[in-house]
């Protein structure tokens, strides 16, 4: 190992010329998956310069401003896309976008699923709290039925989106969850995702007690990890067990794993072919 | 001196000779999504681009995406356009307003079709013309171009280019289905005949880089992303670091500084040709392929020995209020002629004051403005 502390690692990748402390609620979980970030990058050995991470807009999407890279906080919604042409741009970048559960299922669903299909070389890290956290607690396509927000009177009647479902269905080359409890294991699949070719998607379960849990009976944001301790278990248990005993259990792990070339490799591949064909003189 | 190479001639769609001025400014980058009367950018752009080194042509999944991967290409580095038409321009507002805002060039092509709504697809209008100036919210500075023929549409592509670049602003580039779809004889300058920009970049160390600071041209340096020089890019009101601030000082100085390095150059930005202005009576007031209309009713009218002038808007937007003040110095009726319900003789108007009287002539039928329509108005003087 190299000697650090996570907080000296951390410390490491913290703007010096921004003025802290930030924006989050105490004991929010968008802070942990921050930490992870950084140390999966860490761990990537990847230059700072070399990384650009993309936000989208909510108490995720703040996140960006905080960390020693190149960073662009864009539209509600719109990180992939921003994102897209970064990389196509400049194939050397490591992108790796930052969005809300709200941002990347609602807003910019149709982004997620057509980055996913394209398999543009980009990291999506989905920072699900099943609600909107930053606008004061409304429902989010990943809000499950039943729970209390501040926009379902009766409690969410539709069902909620099942990010990995969702991923998989589209075509992402990769696609994991982990939880904001369960650190190690985010981390392993963060860093995992960001050193793969092809469109990654990892989705972090990370509590908003401000928002979710006051109205959901987890007042605190221990009662919100005691949920996450309880309810997730590795997806390799989870399909094992019969599915009457699966109702409340989240399964945590790596639910897709495939290498294919990103869309930038093919491009420039397919480039370079065709420029040399065109320089002997074909067409 | 040497002699001038003689330059190549082609027969161009106004959208081909768009193709054609952006690749001479240097543009690598497209990103799009089809509809008419714009797709042909896109699809020639689709051919050409990959035969550039590191040419990037890239289909989106909506004009909002493609909007968001210009501007990604952009803070990378690359110089990028993009091309729509009326509903594809709606899409594309709330991100034009992120590129005013996080001060990243790009040419935004809009060829108007009839609206509202999806309209009239394949009829010429001009019914764009507000929305390229306030679409998005807030208050901000933009610029906004024209062109009346396919000559133009190089030009003004690469006029577009360098003022986008110098600028660091999103520049629009409003056309009509008729220039778009006219088919005419142009030269394409040799590389090297015109001047092509682009932008500054930093030249201290990163340690002392500061992305938005305060320069003479009002314009900060801008390094592409992955360059050494990291820092935050927001559609949020940011300090001088690029942070989210909310300090009335840091929020003032900001939006002052995004319209001042606009308005300290209005005689660079603002183009415009005149016909016969200089002696006339009567001045007709036009753009896009109006203009056209209108430049051969204002001949007619001479023949007629009425002195009546043509003042072309290659800008409409910061509108050219000097130059329409040097019309007015003689000319004693104003004639407008657009198709759209008055949109720039709104500008006409407030520019006028009263001095002269403003005649407008208003097509919203999906048909053009002809000569004849413009003569007889200027024929009842
Ligand atoms: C086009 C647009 N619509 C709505 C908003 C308002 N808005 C800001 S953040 C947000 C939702 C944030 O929720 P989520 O993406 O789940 O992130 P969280 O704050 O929970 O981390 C919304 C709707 C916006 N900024 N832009
Ligand atoms: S509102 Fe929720 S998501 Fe936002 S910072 Fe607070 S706890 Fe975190």
């Amino acid at each position: 190992m190299n000697g650090f502390t996570g907080n000296e690692i951390i410390h490491q990748y913290l703007r010096h010329n921004k003025k802290f402390p930030h924006v989050l609620c105490p004991g929010c979980g968008h802070g942990i998956v921050l930490g992870t970030l950084i140390r999966s990058i860490h761990s990537l050995e990847l230059p700072k310069d070399d990384v650009v991470i993309v936000a989208g807009i909510g108490c995720s999407g703040r996140l960006a401003v905080y960390v020693d890279f190149n960073t662009v906080h864009t539209t509600h919604g719109r990180a992939l896309t921003f994102a897209t042409g970064i990389k196509m741009a400049n194939p050397k970048l490591k992108v790796i976008a930052i969005m809300g559960d709200g941002d990347a299922l609602s807003i910019g669903g149709n982004h997620l699923i057509h980055a996913a299909r394209r398999n543009i070389g980009i990291t999506a890290l989905i920072l699900n709290n099943s609600i909107y956290g930053m606008t004061g607690g409304q429902s989010s396509p990943a809000t499950p039925e039943g729970a209390m927000t501040m926009t379902n009177p009766f409690g969410q009647l539709d069902k909620a989106f099942d990010t990995v479902e969702l991923a998989r269905g589209a075509g992402a080359n990769y696609v994991a969850r982990g939880t904001v409890f369960h650190v190690k294991k985010l981390e392993k699949v963060l860093t995992d995702a960001i050193g793969r070719p092809g469109f990654s998607i990892v989705e972090a379960i990370t509590p908003c007690h401000t928002q979710f849990g006051r109205k959901n009976k987890y007042k605190t944001p221990v009662d919100m990890y005691k949920w996450l301790k309880s309810s997730a278990m590795d997806v390799e248990r989870y399909n094992e067990l019969p599915e009457d005993k699966r109702a409340g259990r989240m399964p945590i792990g790596v639910f897709v794993q495939r290498d294919r070339e990103g869309f930038e490799e093919l491009y420039y591949q397919r480039q370079a072919k065709f420029l040399e064909k065109v320089a002997k003189g074909g067409k | 001196m040497a002699r001038r190479k003689k330059r190549k001639e082609i027969f161009a769609l106004g959208n081909e000779a768009v193709v054609e001025g952006a690749l001479l400014a240097g543009c690598t980058f497209f990103g799009g999504y089809p509809i008419t009367p714009s797709s042909e950018i896109m699809e020639i752009m689709a051919a050409r681009l990959p035969k550039i080194e590191d040419g990037v042509f890239i289909q989106l999944e909506d004009e909002i995406a493609s909007m968001g991967a210009v501007i990604g290409a952009s803070l990378a580095g690359r110089k990028v356009l993009t091309a729509t038409s009326g509903p594809g321009f709606s899409l594309k507002q709330e991100n034009l307003g992120y590129a005013i805002m996080a001060e990243t060039p790009l040419v935004l092509v809009n060829v108007m079709r009839g609206g509202p709504s999806t309209g009239l697809p394949t009829c010429p209008a001009q019914g764009d013309v507000q929305q390229a100036r306030w679409g998005t919210h807030g208050d901000h500075p933009i610029i906004v171009l024209s062109a009346s023929n396919v000559q133009e549409c190089l030009d003004m592509t690469v006029t577009a280019f360098n003022m986008a670049e110098k600028y660091r602003t999103p520049v629009i580039l409003l056309l009509d289905e008729v220039t778009a779809h006219t088919r005419e004889k142009i030269e394409i300058p040799n590389s090297g005949e015109y001047e092509v920009f682009s932008r500054t970049v930093p030249s201290m160390p990163p340690e002392w880089y500061k992305p938005y600071e305060e320069t003479v041209r009002g314009v900060p340096p801008m390094p592409p992303l992955g360059s050494g020089y990291r820092f935050h890019t927001t559609g949020l009101t940011h300090d001088r670091n690029g942070f989210p601030t909310q300090r009335p000082e840091e929020v003032e100085e900001l939006v002052e500084r995004l319209h001042r390095k606009i308005d300290q150059f209005f005689y660079d930005i603002q183009l415009v040709d005149t016909v016969m202005t200089e002696d006339a009576d009567i001045v007709v007031i036009a753009y896009g392929s109006v203009a056209r209309s209108a430049e051969l009713a204002v001949q007619q009218a001479r023949e007629n020995g009425i002195k009546a002038g043509l003042l072309k808007l290659k800008t409409l937007f910061p509108y050219p209020r000097r130059q329409q003040e040097k019309v007015m110095a003689t000319a004693k009726t104003l004639v407008v002629p657009e198709m759209n319900m008055g949109q720039i003789s709104r500008e006409v108007k407030r520019v006028n004051t009263g001095r002269a009287s403003v005649r407008t002539i208003n097509r919203i039928d999906g048909q053009i403005v002809t000569p004849s329509e413009i003569l007889k108005v200027i024929m009842q003087g």
